[in-house]
């Protein structure tokens, strides 16, 4: 079995909206089979953190030159174009 | 069914139907009923505002009413609560994966954490009302506490 895909959510403070986007993406992909782990971390956290990360997901702006694809989304909070969000993780994590 | 909100929320912190002129203004009335019902310490309401300024949490949502949940770091928190603000006028919050974008937003929750990553079920149910256009309306019309437990119970 391939090892699972990680993938760092990241907020503002790291205890509220990134436990959903986590949750959400955990419950999302395994319905679909697919394996990986998510860490959360604050957003100011995201360089220190991202080695080994191979998709960052977030609800508020991180640095863009992290070497890592970044997804800034508030579908998992809102709804709103939660489909697709999960479709660009999913293609994200092929790459 | 919204039961860990319903528990959550706290009557004197729920100001329904109320005329804001800014974002720092909620915040600082939520929080100071939240500060003298003994859930969060007395440097909540600044905390939250202070991060809202650099970390803003309003979000656009489906039906057209928008929404924000600001909160803070769990240090300033003392248990678990909530707080709820429906507005009869728009009041600006600044989009939270955007700041540069001003979201008009009609309802407030607060949420007073104390553990992270922890009230995972508060949290679903706050998006899963988020996610209900239909609820966020009926909240809105709300004109009591009752009401809205009401609603949330549903």
């Amino acid at each position: 079995m391939d090892t699972p895909k990680r993938i760092l959510v990241a907020c503002g403070t790291a205890i509220a909206t990134s436990t959903v986007v986590a949750k959400g993406i955990e419950e999302a992909l395994k319905e679909r089979g697919i394996q990986i782990t998510t860490r959360q971390c604050k957003a100011s956290e995201v360089r220190s953190l991202v080695d080994g990360a191979d998709l960052i997901v977030t609800t508020t702006p991180v640095p863009s030159d992290l070497g890592v694809p970044v997804i800034q989304t508030l579908a998992f909070l809102t709804g709103i174009g939660k489909e697709e969000v999960i479709e660009q993780i999913i293609t994200a994590l092929k790459d | 069914m919204s039961r860990v909100i319903a528990e959550l929320l706290q009557p004197t912190c729920v100001l329904l139907n109320q005329k804001f002129e800014n974002s720092e203004e909620i915040i600082r009335a939520i929080g100071t009923e939240l500060y003298e019902a003994g859930y969060v310490k007395e440097s909540f309401a600044e905390a939250a505002i202070d991060r809202e300024k650099n970390l803003p949490t309003g979000l656009p949502l489906a039906g057209g009413f928008n929404a924000a949940i600001p909160h803070t770091e769990i240090e300033h928190v003392i248990k678990p609560a909530l707080g709820l603000v429906t507005l009869t006028q728009e009041v600006n919050f600044q989009n939270m994966v955007n700041p540069q974008e001003s979201v008009p937003v009609r309802m407030v929750f607060v949420l007073a954490l104390e553990q992270p990553k922890a009230q995972i079920e508060m949290l679903q149910e706050i998006a899963s009302v988020l996610q209900n256009p239909d609820l966020v309306g009926r909240i809105l019309k709300a004109e009591s506490f009752e009401e809205v437990i009401s609603e949330l119970r549903k």
